[in-house]
């Protein structure tokens, strides 16, 4: 089963069927790489975190950023990764796991937040311990500017739908970035999202 | 398009609520929400009001979140064809204690009562199968309703699903309350939950 959804996250990297990265688009992303080639440790902070947290659903649509962790919760005996037919779902599933008293964290692609814009009234009307961990494309050395329109409206979108936004940029930052915005989500009811940089997710794995 | 043996709404859905015990049921946006306030308000509704598309999905957290209390979602076919890709999100995980039950007036009876694709097109039923979710079934008399109503207390044999095909009548609204932090944090107490 992490098997298939492992394969379903590189499909999603791969919706541009028809793009083959140039050799200029390569380099690019070689020299992108240099921060996350030691960056394996950061996805385990997250699940760590996680777990503190005691979050118990994990809803998620499949991306190549997230896909560590995906494994990693997966694999998990307290927590249940759901895998989301699109990203609005798991906005919907975070209300009715919330009425039903368990904490849930939603992991998407900045593609995906512009997804959930209607459902992000929950948020606000249901007073939600809201909290989205998202990979963010079209934003450091992108080579599919499909994803750019998004990827640059994301933060703005989510601060006019009433959440926070705190963003990590390096690896070394993730933990407390993530675990800051899990506090403020999960103690405080303060609705927030942590972008996690194109820069800290290298674009290696666009190329595989 | 069969007009007949429609059913009236809020007999279905009074009938669906009448032993309920500790069931759960969340009203998707529109007049099945209304239904399930003519029914007679409980702690345990979960009206909404808006989020068109996310019924099921709200339906699924909290299935998944109380896994020995049965929840059963009443949406409309709009509501239900916004979010029919949470069904296969349903019929992936599976949960016992989840039911979904579609009033189909194949209209959209808020706005006008413009055609929905249920009219022609959309078989929810078939939908829902294909999905995964092997407990699906069309339902056309006030008796299967009331079988199929004590049936969603086995919270281990869910998911279902069930299309009911009903009258287009326009009835009289009965609203319920819209504060959205009440409603759940009613529900959250109903389970014994504290505020936050």
């Amino acid at each position: 089963m992490p098997f298939l959804h492992f394969r379903q996250a590189t499909c999603r990297l791969q919706s541009c069927p028809n793009h083959f990265p140039s050799q200029l688009e390569l380099q690019m992303h070689a020299r992108t790489d240099a921060s996350s080639e030691q960056a394996a440790s950061w996805p385990e902070e997250i699940f760590s975190i996680l777990q503190r947290f005691e979050v118990c659903q994990v809803p998620y649509v499949p991306d190549a950023g997230h896909s560590q962790l995906i494994q990693r919760v997966l694999g998990s005996s307290t927590m249940r990764g759901i895998s989301l037919t699109t990203e609005e779902e798991g906005v919907a599933l975070i209300a009715g796991a919330w009425a039903g008293g368990q904490r849930a964290a939603l992991l998407m692609q900045s593609s995906g937040v512009g997804n959930c814009v209607n459902m992000f009234s929950l948020v606000q009307l249901f007073r939600l311990p809201f909290f989205t961990l998202v990979t963010m494309r079209g934003e450091w050395g992108e080579f599919n500017h499909w994803q750019v329109p998004m990827g640059s409206t994301t933060q703005a979108v989510f601060e006019l739908s009433g959440i926070r936004v705190l963003r990590a940029n390096t690896a070394a930052e993730v933990s407390e970035v993530v675990e800051a915005g899990a506090a403020q989500a999960y103690n405080a009811c303060t609705p927030t999202a942590v972008l996690l940089s194109q820069r800290l997710i290298g674009a290696k794995v666009f190329v595989k | 398009m069969s007009k007949a043996n429609l059913l009236d709404r809020r007999s279905v859905v009074s009938s669906l609520l009448k032993d309920r015990k500790g069931m759960v049921a969340v009203g998707g946006l529109g007049a099945s929400t209304n239904d399930m306030a003519a029914a007679g308000d409980h702690d345990r509704n979960f009206y909404l009001w808006g989020g068109m598309g996310g019924a099921v999905m709200m339906g699924l957290g909290l299935a998944l979140a109380r896994p020995d209390t049965p929840v059963v979602v009443i949406t409309g076919d709009g509501e239900m064809l916004m979010g029919m890709g949470s069904l296969a999100t349903v019929g992936l995980q599976k949960p016992g204690n989840l039911s979904i039950v579609v009033l189909d007036n194949e209209a959209y009876g808020e706005t006008g009562g413009q055609v929905s694709h249920t009219a022609s097109v959309a078989d929810l039923v078939g939908v829902a199968k294909a999905c995964g979710i092997s407990d699906a079934r069309a339902m056309t008399t006030l008796a299967e309703i009331a079988a199929f109503a004590a049936s969603l207390q086995d919270v281990k044999a869910g998911p279902r699903f069930a299309n009911v095909k009903i009258d287009a009548a326009n009835l009289e609204r009965v609203l319920p309350m819209q504060d959205g932090t009440f409603i759940v944090t009613r529900i959250r107490g109903s389970l014994g939950l504290k505020p936050i």
